[in-house]
């Protein structure tokens, strides 16, 4: 699993170079959480994508699509060249989630602070109709800004939605600055807590405590999970690494060199690189 | 025209037996549940009522997830909370999707009366009309919203199904066969046509009258699906009558006035009045008492058919 995070690391580098434009640094912190959602924990099958018993995944923090587009690709739902199309007209690969056009995404999502509030209407009808199926929301930590999502959390809590699982990526940065200085969601735990959440903390880049803790959250009966997954933007690349400049930038081909050589995988880069340049 | 009933009420009368035929139907609501009418489905059905606190975006939302995974949610609140507080709930995460929600709201128009701006929808048509993939749907009658009713439940994809808080006439008889999409003409006459949806089709109607005393023939056009707009029925009107007056409780900009000048425009321009509110918020009030301070009465409209009248081509 720690190889295809560091592949997935390398298609997110290259795609957002590739595109010109996206966000690095938010889809970097989010590599390990959404590797071993789809790589170990999620019951999915990629070969029928409208499985009606499947897990869903909800990317709330939308503009991280890269990371979800990659690890999509890599399990099998599209090809992996596709992800030289990103954020290109025609392509099936939108600058945020589009559950029409992308097959494997379960919710069109990117306006921010709304995907839990969608997941908690997708648990509500897998409890309805009996349906196996967990339902997993990534928020950003910036995001849980948004008075919505606590409309949302007080939802899930008063209707016992334990199919489902929020996650934050909490990195610390948003757009703005550090979420300390932007406005401060601590103390976040508690506020969970404060909402009859099941709350836990993790490594959000320990793969291993990932899925163990993600397998905790389906064992808990009677009310939400959320997972605290303490990450660092822009993971993986030295230079990004909580640089707030880095939520949206794109590399230079200097830039995108380095970042590839720091992941892994530099042989491939120019190969991939090319293809993508005839693509355009 | 003598029973009263409320086009809400009728729709909740209405919701069990739905309930029967669309399994798939779950019903969402926003503390309002009572003012909704979808008290007899809860009972009916408890397990497919969601209540969602006072947290409409939320509730949007979440019927976004639940139209995912297959089901047909109603959601319900009313017209400036589903339009303005909602709008981008309902913008970005069903319209755009095409996730097969219905959103059901009251309280459309300045007849809202007493409650006055903040309970009045009186831009939400003109909201959810510049959206893509919505459908609107706004019945003249109680007859009309049972009718109308499991037509836009079938409907594949998002609708936008507008009622009235207070009781307004019953207009149509139970033979009358409405097809969602198409208007029907409940007058005919050749020298003005009035376009009108909602319970204030009842005001046109006896502006109907009005014109009749002085000799007018007015052709009558009930526009129920104000989107997508029957083009046919309009071009229609405009080319038997040779002058059009529109008729809407919403805001004269970007409603029904606004669709039905944008057909003829581009396709046959003739004189047009547009009767609305005019381009500013309500008060509270009467209904009655706010449709004549306000330019929307029965006078009103008839005024408005001869002045169009009076500026058709000699």
């Amino acid at each position: 699993m720690e190889c295809i995070a560091r592949q997935i690391r390398c298609d997110i580098i290259k795609m957002v170079h590739a595109a010109g434009s996206g966000h690095l640094g938010s889809s970097l912190s989010a590599v390990e959480i959404v590797t071993a959602l789809y790589f170990s924990v999620m019951n999915i099958d990629p070969a029928r994508p409208d499985w009606r018993e499947r897990d869903r995944f909800i990317l709330s923090k939308g503009h991280a699509c890269p990371v979800l587009y990659a690890a999509l690709a890599r399990r099998g739902y599209f090809p992996v060249e596709e992800l030289a199309t990103l954020r290109r007209i025609n392509s099936r690969l939108q600058g945020h989630p589009d559950m029409n056009k992308t097959p494997g995404v379960d919710m069109t999502s990117g306006s921010l602070g709304n995907g839990l509030s969608c997941g908690a209407g997708m648990a509500l009808v897998a409890k309805l109709d009996a349906l196996p199926s967990c339902v997993y929301v990534l928020l950003g930590d910036g995001e849980i800004q948004e008075g919505i999502v606590w409309e949302a959390a007080m939802t899930a809590a008063h209707y016992k939605l334990d199919n489902l699982c929020a996650i934050i990526d909490n990195n610390g940065l948003q757009l703005d600055g550090y979420t300390s200085d932007v406005m401060d969601i601590n103390p976040v735990a508690d506020k969970w807590r404060a909402f009859r959440w099941n709350t836990i903390a993790v490594d959000g880049h320990d793969l291993d405590a990932l899925v163990r803790t993600l397998e905790l959250a389906n064992q808990t009966k009677g009310r939400p999970t959320v997972i605290i997954a303490d990450t660092t933007k822009g993971k993986g690349v030295s230079f990004m690494e909580d640089q707030c400049d880095w939520h949206g930038r794109c590399p230079t081909d200097e830039e995108a060199k380095q970042a590839i050589r720091e992941s892994v995988d530099p042989s491939r880069y120019d190969t991939w690189r090319d293809q993508s340049e005839q693509a355009s | 025209m003598s029973d009263l009933v409320a086009t809400r009420v009728a729709y909740g009368d209405a919701l069990p037996e739905m309930g029967e035929k669309f399994e798939d139907l779950v019903v969402l609501d926003a503390d309002i549940s009572k003012a909704m009418q979808t008290g007899a489905f809860e009972k009916r059905f408890p397990d497919r009522h969601f209540d969602f606190g006072i947290a409409e975006q939320d509730m949007m939302a979440a019927a976004a997830g639940m139209a995912a995974m297959g089901k047909i949610p109603l959601v319900n609140t009313y017209a400036v909370f589903a339009s303005l507080r909602a709008c981008e709930q309902m913008r970005t995460f069903i319209a755009y999707p095409m996730l097969n929600v219905k959103i059901v709201v009251s309280h459309g128009g300045l007849a809202v009366g007493w409650d006055g701006v903040t309970h009045q929808g009186l831009e939400d048509m003109s909201v959810v009309r510049s959206i893509p993939n919505m459908t609107i749907v706004h019945p003249a009658d109680a007859t009309s919203t049972r009718k109308l009713l499991p037509q836009v439940i079938a409907h594949n994809g998002p609708v936008y199904f507008r009622l009235g808080r207070n009781p307004t006439p019953i207009i149509y008889t139970e033979h009358h066969d409405l097809q969602m999409g198409k208007a029907e003409v409940l007058a005919d006459g050749g020298n003005v046509a009035i376009i009108a949806c909602g319970p204030i089709v009842s005001e046109a109607l006896k502006a109907l009258e009005l014109l009749r005393a002085e000799g007018i023939q007015a052709r009558l056009v009930d526009m129920h699906a104000v989107k997508p707009l029957d083009t046919a029925a309009v071009l229609d009107a405009a080319a038997l009558t040779g002058a059009i007056v529109t008729v809407e409780d919403n805001n004269i900009l970007g409603g029904l006035g606004s669709a039905v000048a944008e057909t003829l425009v581009e396709a046959c321009p003739v004189p047009m009045r547009r009767i609305g509110v005019p381009d500013c918020f309500g008060e509270s009030g009467d209904p009655d008492g706010l449709f004549e301070k306000y330019g929307m009465s029965a006078e009103h409209i008839a005024g408005a058919a001869k002045s169009a009248m009076a500026a058709k081509r000699k």
